[in-house]
């Protein structure tokens, strides 16, 4: 009998699906989502240092309807990493375990990631039409 | 009975000698990235399809140059050692997860030196 064999915690398949769950995959996958995101932003330095020309590229790759999915995408992802941290760190201060506490903190944290992308884009699209 | 001698135990190092500074200092450049990652997303809105003149005086601002630095720093610190949590959960080889968690540090290092000095450049006039 190898013991290599035997099935590794957490056994995610015996699991009856939940939110939280879901939530708390989501942290690792905007995690991830993010660092490849980072690309945005040392792109964006990068051209910008290099003169109108390269700024102009970079800005026009940005501007087709994929590159504003990315930077969509990337917007929703970084603030449901930083509410759901926000989540994280009060978790590590001991507080908030209780079951229906720690559900309800996840409907506000996905919420208020949705609620903050939405003003990010309306902001930016207002501030665009204003120059 | 602990079979952890009592120095082991007031070190509190563990058997990686780690202890929690991995788990510390992710919360740390988490605390930090709060106000960082708030005053970016609130520059990018006003910034969004601004000219490169703009752009460059932004940066060129020492407010937004530290700001910017700071922002870089403890995003790529804060990164790398998440990303190195995700290899060590999901890869089991041994050799691959040492690879992989290597390039993963190094790409994020030279990320993180490639956002600075451009950002450096720009402030400095370059």
């Amino acid at each position: 009998m190898s013991s290599n064999d035997r099935p590794l915690s957490p056994h995610l398949q015996i699991y009856r699906w939940q939110w939280t769950m879901a939530l708390s995959i989501l942290h690792r996958a905007t995690g991830i989502g993010l660092a490849a995101g980072t690309l945005l932003l040392v792109g964006w330095l990068l051209a910008m240092s290099e003169g109108p020309e390269r700024y102009a590229a970079y800005q026009g790759i940005l501007d087709h309807w994929f590159g504003r999915l990315l930077l969509f995408g990337w917007t929703w992802a970084l603030f449901y990493h930083l509410c759901n941290g926000i989540r994280h760190l009060i978790w590590d201060t001991g507080r908030g375990f209780e079951l229906n506490i720690a559900a309800a903190s996840g409907y506000i944290v996905g919420g208020a990631s949705i609620v903050l992308t939405v003003i990010a884009w309306v902001a930016s699209y207002s501030n665009m039409g204003a120059t | 009975m602990s079979l952890q001698s009592p120095l082991g135990r007031v070190r509190g190092l563990g058997s990686a000698k780690n202890g929690t500074h991995h788990w510390w200092i992710q919360r740390v450049t988490a605390v930090a990235l709060l106000p960082l990652t708030l005053w970016f997303a609130v520059a990018m809105i006003k910034m969004t399809g601004s000219s490169h003149g703009v752009a460059i005086a932004w940066v060129r601002s020492p407010f937004n140059a530290i700001m910017l630095l700071l922002l870089i720093i403890a995003t790529f610190h804060h990164m790398q050692l998440g990303l190195q949590v995700v290899i060590e959960d999901y890869i089991h080889s041994e050799g691959a997860k040492l690879v992989l968690i290597l390039a993963q540090k190094l790409a994020s290092f030279a990320l993180a030196i490639a956002a600075g000095f451009a950002v450096l450049k720009i402030a400095f006039g370059g």
